[in-house]
């Protein structure tokens, strides 16, 4: 008898079930959405990145044809701050006799009947400034005391001594998260004072306790709905059109669209946070590590957002996944009148990795070691502690990421003309490319940490389809933002109920919370959560169908001996819905010295970097990045290796060319013509290798997958670059005159390492 | 505002539109086909990429009115054409799609090249996406696509 085996299960690669509409063009995102009789609304935003606002006058704008509404602060209705952080300190739009703290900062919104006619008015308001400075230097900003966290991590003696010392500066340039899909959604107001909000998100039940606020409506009154989202990496934690497009549908009584273009999306969404980070870096002579003494400087912008936690995570990271039994490391993120600086994949962790790792081929070469046997002779074992006292209790395969990453085949050489550093417009001379490699490692904790109650939420139903075959449907607020969380709850579903035929209903907030799409935490959480009521229905159909029956399998109910009994359907006269609210493992803060168990798991990952250089011409190419990833279990491994390629492709674009530029806190580059990403010429090949040591407590072993990709293959690739050149590059992007050994990156700041940027002291040119 | 007449995907249709809507603009807003999408509406994207009399172009750098007289055909219009269907068919079972907001745009840039060329190189597939930007995927896979696609209508 052939062996009964529902398809679609986990660890198959399945594709996703929105493809379909996707290619066709038929699949609505968040800027697609239309309502009969619907505005359009536009945003005036302040020009200024520090400014008291003296007066707005909206006279002119109301009066213009088609406008329907022009909302000042003057009229927001409830509390006037929203902010991720707690308490919320950013302005819903800044009033009169109120300071605008970053260019680009909401002071006005205005919908009417045409998108033209929105922009003009918005145009037309007249709004008067008194300028103030603007405070744009982090270190200055720190040591004014405008500071939105700061932490110390103590471990060991903080003045170890070693036999071995290196010593480094790096920066890190802002990233955008670029994701293609702009900042939108669509309010609609109901005759009874309610509104749904279909709004492109990474957090609904987020969203909506700060929307709920600030629209001041009864319990209930505001209802999230998830369209289509084009991509987030953490551009979409924050609010963008929430609350503006409730207001205005509230006020008109009509539905209001509102999406940003491309430029005012630059102002529309946090950052990257750029650092700069002073490391020192002691090992003895046989390559162990003394000590890692660091200070890392952020700039969060002008408001909290997220930076608490990036704070914590470059501090909790900041000695790289190495055994370091002394460690002095001070993390603090400025408020400065900068666009605010907030989530994007990596989270903090991708700034330090670029330092401990930089900081690490230092110490091998002063050693005479080679970069990977140091590696290896330092790597984090499960069992051992952080610099933060936490054991790591999970999988943690860091040495077989090593070798195998390392052992992994070497790129063939390439003649063609395009595959030459600088492409087809090229000046590069294929006599004088050299190519080399670059290793690095890195690593990052999976959801919330510090003590946050992080949960999710899923409903499964099981009851006869149209066709009287079991249907399952899933129901949760988990945002699909492109990384496939409807492709891995369905599979969990299935291989839980034994049934083929599973749908997933829209995302809304008529559910429980289920977190955000951050972190790399949705495969864990809504992925248990799914699992969990899925084997709570289960379990009712195997009740009702009484003994013998032991597995549900293939659209079977089975016996012992995997026999089938019996259709599942037919016990599914009364449809079975079950709900599971799960909580991972309680996490701790993080006490005044900075110990704590402060993170539920970690996720490790090996990169090795081959590169092409023109040293005299400044042009680069990454040919390849090879990478060795701890997944735990590949849930779906087309999936998994989408993420990686794509995670890669953004740390490609971090390395060598992604950087929102700033003069006096205003963007220089908002546009794709001018912040330029890696596109199909640019992208390099990647070998992979997934390494699955299933983690205890996660679904059936999956670790999150989304972040490191991008965690260490910008220091590997400056590592290449570095082999390739023999110049210093102690920052990314890593520009072509640096290349070309005709600028370096030196601190404006004297700092040592560890101690706060208070106590430096500006160096003298 | 005035009414404006266009040939889209085989039919004549009208709409009022604002003098200087682009062709974007006009087709989503105007005539409610959102298959064209608008990442950054400033030309550097492809993700508005359709066919205008038979030549790939960007519909956001098109005026609206500029295009009366012309054929232009959308991701909706290339339903039912062969190549396209292999184009889809492979992007879905290759990976190639993840949020799929540029997916609309490469389908169109895909089924215009491999209408011209069913073997290109890697090289030439390169080129011929590289004005086509996708911030998910790392375009692998979408490469990955392009060959299924190529060797399926080749068989
Ligand atoms: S929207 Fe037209 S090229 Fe980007
Ligand atoms: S799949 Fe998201 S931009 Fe390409």
């Amino acid at each position: 008898m052939p062996e009964l085996r529902t398809r679609g299960r986990v660890g198959e690669s399945v594709p996703r079930p929105d493809a379909p509409a996707k290619v066709r063009g038929d699949f609505s995102f968040g800027s697609d959405l239309v309502a009969p009789g619907m505005l359009y609304a536009k945003t005036l935003r302040s020009p200024h990145a520090h400014a008291l606002i003296r007066s707005l006058d909206v006279a002119q704008a109301i009066s213009m044809p088609g406008v329907r509404a022009v909302l000042t602060a003057a009229d927001l209705p409830g509390v006037r701050l929203f902010s991720l952080h707690d308490p919320p300190d950013q302005p819903v739009l800044v009033g009169v006799g109120e300071e605008v703290r970053y260019a680009g900062e909401p002071v006005a919104v205005v919908a009417a009947d045409h998108p033209e006619q929105a922009r003009r008015a918005a145009a037309a308001i007249e709004a008067d400034y008194e300028l103030l400075p603007a405070l744009t230097d982090p270190v200055e900003a720190i040591r004014a005391g405008s500071v939105l966290r700061e932490l110390l991590i103590r471990r060991g003696d903080p003045e170890a001594r070693a036999e071995v010392v290196v010593d480094g500066y790096y920066e890190l340039g802002q990233q955008d998260q670029a994701p293609l899909g702009p900042e939108a959604g669509l309010a609609v107001p109901a005759g009874d004072g309610s509104v749904d909000l279909h709004v492109a998100t990474q957090a609904l039940h987020v969203d909506l306790g700060q929307v709920e606020a600030c629209l001041a409506l009864r319990p209930g009154a505001v209802r999230l709905h998830l369209a289509g989202v084009g991509g987030a990496f953490g551009a979409r934690e924050d609010l963008s059109i929430h609350i503006h497009a409730c207001l205005l549908a509230l006020r008109t009584g009509r539905p209001v669209k509102m999406w940003y273009g491309r430029e005012e999306s630059f102002v529309g969404h946090v950052h990257r946070h750029p650092a700069q980070m002073w490391y020192s870096t002691g090992a003895d002579r046989s390559g162990a590590l003394v000590f890692v003494r660091a200070t890392i400087v952020l700039d969060g912008g002008a408001y909290a957002s997220s930076s608490g936690a990036v704070t914590a995570n470059a501090a909790c990271f900041g000695a790289g996944p190495y055994r370091v039994p002394n460690a002095l490391v001070w993390s603090g993120a400025a408020r400065t009148n900068s666009v605010p600086n907030g989530a994007m994949r990596g989270f903090g962790a991708v700034q330090t990795c670029f330092a401990h790792e930089s900081q690490m081929d230092a110490l091998a070469a002063r050693l005479g070691m080679d970069p990977v046997q140091l590696r290896l002779k330092n790597a984090l074992r499960s069992g051992e502690q952080l610099i933060t006292g936490q054991r790591v209790t999970g999988a943690a395969p860091l040495e077989e990421l090593i070798r195998l990453c390392a052992e992994l085949p070497e790129p063939a050489r390439s003649g063609h003309r395009l595959s030459l550093p600088g492409g087809a417009g090229n000046v590069a001379e294929a006599a004088n490319v050299v190519r080399a490699t670059g290793f690095a490692v890195g690593f990052k904790n999976i959801a919330y940490s510090e003590g946050h109650d992080d949960y999710s939420t899923a409903r499964v139903r099981l009851e006869r389809g149209p066709d009287g075959r079991a249907l399952a449907s899933i129901k949760t607020a988990a945002s699909e933002v492109g990384q496939g969380v409807v492709t891995i709850t369905q599979q969990i579903a299935r291989t839980e109920l034994g049934v083929e035929e599973v749908v997933s209903l829209p995302a809304d907030t008529t559910v429980g919370d289920a977190g955000s799409s951050s972190a790399s935490r949705q495969t864990w959480m809504t992925g248990s959560a799914v699992q969990l009521a899925s084997r709570r229905v289960a379990e009712e159909v195997l009740r009702r169908a009484g003994p013998p029956a032991r597995s549900l399998d293939a659209g079977q109910v089975l016996d012992a001996e995997g026999m089938a009994l019996a259709p599942i359907e037919l016990f599914l006269e009364e449809p079975i819905e079950r709900e599971f609210e799960y909580h991972h493992r309680p996490t701790s803060g993080l006490n005044p010295e900075g110990q704590g168990d402060a993170h539920v798991s970690f996720m490790f990952v090996a990169h090795r970097a081959t590169v092409d250089v023109d040293p005299e011409a400044g042009l680069a190419r990454v040919v390849e990045v090879a990478t060795a990833q701890d997944v735990g279990k590949a849930l779906n491994p087309l999936q998994v290796h989408g993420q990686i390629e794509g995670g890669i492709a953004q740390g490609v674009g971090m390395a060598t060319m992604e950087e929102i530029k700033q003069r006096e806190g205003k963007i220089l580059n908002a546009s794709f013509t001018d912040y330029i990403i890696p596109t199909a010429l640019d992208m390099p090949a990647v070998s992979s290798i997934l390494v699955e040591e299933p983690e205890p407590d996660a679904p059936y072993g999956a670790k999150g997958v989304g972040e490191p990709p991008l965690i260490s293959s910008p220091a590997a690739i400056a590592a290449a670059l570095r082999a390739a050149t023999g110049r210093r590059l102690g920052r990314l992007p890593v520009s072509p005159d640096e290349l070309a050994g005709l600028a370096e990156c030196e601190p404006d700041w004297e700092v040592t390492p560890g101690v706060s940027p208070s106590d430096g002291r500006r160096r003298q040119r | 505002m005035s009414s404006l007449r266009l040939h889209v995907n085989g039919e004549e249709v009208e709409a009022e539109a604002w003098e200087g809507e682009s062709l974007l603009y006009f087709l989503r807003e105007g005539l409610g086909r959102f298959g064209s999408k608008n990442a950054c509406e400033q030309g550097e994207c492809g993700s508005c990429s359709v066919l205008l009399d038979g030549r790939l172009v960007c519909a956001c750098l098109v005026l609206a009115a500029a295009a009366a007289g012309s054929e232009i055909v959308t991701i909706e219009g290339l339903a039912g054409d062969p190549i396209t269907a292999a184009v889809q068919r492979a992007m879905v079972e290759a990976g190639g799609v993840q949020c799929g907001f540029c997916t609309p745009g490469f389908v169109v840039s895909l089924a215009d090249l491999l209408r011209r060329n069913r073997n290109p190189d890697e090289y030439e597939l390169r080129e011929a996406l590289s004005g086509n930007l996708c911030r998910c995927t790392g375009y692998l896979r979408i490469f990955e696509a392009a060959r299924r696609a190529a060797a399926e209508l080749r068989a």
